[in-house]
């Protein structure tokens, strides 16, 4: 393998690796209520924002981080009880609408709360270069990718062996039988949107070292994260994954194989691309079942 | 048109002859919020401070200054109707403004059926270039800033130059006037990469440039926080040639975000940032370190360079309306034509009927990041 195409798998696996814990977060609000969570970039904004407020206040790294993912989930659960919750009996196309609007609220907020400039948070381990096989990595990126694998089995292990973790998913299935069967929508709703709220806010503080943040950065991270969500087939686990790292290696590849110039083309066409010859996404199911 | 003209004309001169301590009228149109409030923001709070100043110093001609600005919050539609207030409302002797490109360019036509001498405080080419009899402008191009780094690049024997653009309308203006200009300077482009907004990732670029045979100097045409990712990028992949960085990114906050990274990088900027460091003897240093000191006393926010462009578009109009004796438009416009020598926070300026800008390369200052800290290139 040539130094060239391992310095470019590299950067697709850090930035799919971004995207898949972005598109996670969409992936676990979809699930519990069907809403497509546009405000899910504004989480990421708000971890890396806060954490960098809360480190230039003088609080420790660690300390800082849990703080920011703290906060994050509390605007997310913020968010659901007085945004989505007042309006529970609106159609999804009205709910995707309020959380829409509350992306530009929270954009805004941010602005106002911190300032409009561009923050950056030191690397946690230190910035001297990796080498591997003739590219090289930073230290950051094995921050990356470990928070995330560590993220994901934590998700595995919530969903499949907790009771609320199982609620959710009976929620995500059946919403009506749950409900007969005792769950309380409303409560696993409220933990979904807190959950998807930290997962962002954990990715926001995991690349602020490496590629910054600023009160609108949520925007294009939580287009490219919604984009693998549908790559992957919006509402899976695995399929949010897979669409990251996806769309990940797609976007490094065009970029150091043919031309840096239409690299979110590429992205873009190829998900074009997945809507229209594979709906239901890499790791789709018909939905059939949940009818 | 020609009548209205004539009509203005004439109306001013009734008016001039009829109160001659009239205030002096000076319009702005300024991006103060909005997606260019980085521009309009210092612009304004400069205007003001030095109309105060000006006034508690007796004023002009032994006129008082009166500042009409409006926000246009990057908007060119708003940049035209703005103007037009100003014009026909306001009726300002001078305009200065439009912190944008887009904003001026909106206002140009105005100014010219209105035969209003007007100041554009936007970076592009095309505002002075064809040369249009009512416009001038303070900031330096992008032009020059190509010009300078391929100037420098060359003094070091670099020649094969790549360039790494962002995809704002910054980094695409820069990077089509660095492709226009590169082999009058003797350079040879050799790479030409890009990179979209928002991105968190250069390395694949950057590989590419590295990979690319022959490649003695990259240059990087950016604002934003991507210019501070591709040099962190640049240090990861250990690329050894010369770094360059645009006048975009000319503050301590690239800097700071970039970390070490950022040591060694080169870039073209004006002596405004530097002001203190400036040798003694340089014929800038004064217009500069006031300026400078005068608006971080009165904000208390780090000064930047394009409050500086307000600056020189308000002391460029008062002192071609003492050269004229009075705000009689045609007389100032001739005046602004004619001035020589002005010393400005962006460098000396010297118009001609050519030249509606008037700056030459020295207004730039090759920059070298060392230590944390701008050190300047002899």
């Amino acid at each position: 393998m040539s130094a060239e195409l391992v310095q470019f798998l590299v950067a697709g696996i850090t930035l799919g690796a971004i995207y898949a814990l972005v598109a996670l977060g969409f992936a676990i609000i979809y699930n519990a209520s069907h809403v497509i969570n546009f405000a899910q970039g504004e989480f990421v904004m708000i971890g890396g924002m806060a954490a960098t407020a809360f480190v230039d206040s003088g609080l420790p790294l660690p300390l800082a981080a849990a703080a920011a993912v703290a906060a994050a989930t509390l605007v997310g659960i913020a968010l659901e009880k007085l945004a989505v919750e007042p309006a529970r009996n609106a159609s999804v196309v009205t709910l995707i609408i309020i959380t829409i609007g509350a992306s530009i609220l929270l954009r805004g907020l941010a602005s106002l709360v911190w300032d409009k400039k561009i923050h950056s948070l030191p690397a946690f381990t230190g910035e001297r270069p990796i080498a591997i096989g003739g590219a090289t990595l930073l230290p950051q990126t094995l921050w990356v990718l470990g928070a995330t694998v560590v993220a994901v089995a934590a998700l595995w292990w919530f969903f499949n062996r907790t009771l609320t973790g199982s609620a959710i998913l009976a929620v995500s299935h059946n919403r009506l039988a749950a409900r007969l069967m005792g769950i309380s929508v409303r409560r696993v709703l409220m933990v979904s949107f807190g959950l998807s709220a930290g997962l962002g806010a954990l990715a926001g503080i995991l690349i602020a070292p490496i590629s910054f943040t600023s009160w609108d950065v949520g925007v294009m991270l939580g287009l490219k994260g919604f984009a693998a969500a549908i790559l992957g087939g919006l509402g899976s686990g695995p399929g949010a994954i897979a669409g990251g790292l996806a769309l990940g290696l797609i976007e490094a590849l065009g970029a150091g194989y043919l031309s840096s110039a239409y690299k979110d083309v590429f992205a873009f066409v190829i998900i074009l691309g997945a809507l229209v010859f594979l709906p239901d996404g890499l790791a789709g199911r018909r939905a059939a079942e949940r009818v | 048109m020609f009548f209205r003209s004539l009509l203005a004309v004439g109306a001013l001169a009734l008016a001039s002859a009829v109160q001659a301590q009239e205030p002096i009228r000076i319009g702005a149109f300024l991006s103060v919020t909005g997606p260019a409030a980085f521009l309009g923001d210092p612009e304004q709070k400069t205007l003001e401070l030095y109309v105060e100043k000006i006034n508690a110093a007796g004023g002009v001609l032994g006129r008082k200054l009166q500042l009409y600005s409006y926000d246009s919050a990057g908007d060119a539609e708003k940049a035209r109707a703005y103007v037009k207030r100003l014009i026909e409302q306001d009726k300002v002797d001078v305009l200065v403004g439009g912190s944008t490109t887009g904003e001026t360019m909106a206002a140009v036509p105005l100014a010219e059926a209105a035969n209003v001498p007007f100041i554009s405080l936007a970076g592009a080419v095309v505002i002075i270039e064809p040369v249009k009899k009512w416009v001038f402008k303070t900031p330096h191009t992008d032009r020059m800033a190509c010009e300078k780094v391929f100037d420098d690049m060359r003094a070091r024997g670099a020649t094969k130059v790549a360039l790494i653009s962002g995809a704002g309308g910054f980094d695409r203006s820069m990077r089509a006037e660095c492709l226009k200009v590169a082999a009058q300077r003797g350079v040879q482009i050799v790479a030409d990469e890009s990179y979209g907004a928002g991105d968190t990732d250069m390395t694949a670029q950057l590989t590419k440039i590295k990979n690319t045979p022959g490649v003695q100097a990259v240059l990087n045409c950016g604002f934003g926080q991507g210019p501070a990712i591709v040099t962190k990028n640049y240090r990861q992949l250990g690329i050894q040639v010369p770094f360059y960085q645009s006048h975009g990114v000319a503050s301590k906050q690239y800097v700071k975000l970039s970390g070490d990274a950022a040591e060694g990088v080169r870039l073209p900027a004006a002596a405004l940032l530097v002001a203190e460091t400036l040798p003694a003897a340089d014929k800038q240093k004064k217009v500069v370190v006031d300026y400078k000191r005068e608006y971080e006393a009165r904000f208390k926010s780090e000064v930047s360079t394009f409050g500086g462009h307000a600056y020189d578009g308000l002391m460029l109009a008062v002192d071609a309306i003492k050269r004229a004796g009075g705000t009689d438009r045609a007389k100032v416009r001739d005046a602004l034509e004619s001035t020589k020598g002005y010393m400005g926070t962006a460098g000396v300026v010297n118009m001609s009927p050519k030249d509606h800008m008037g700056l030459d390369l020295s207004a730039f200052r090759m920059l070298e990041v060392r230590k944390g800290d701008w050190t300047l290139v002899q």
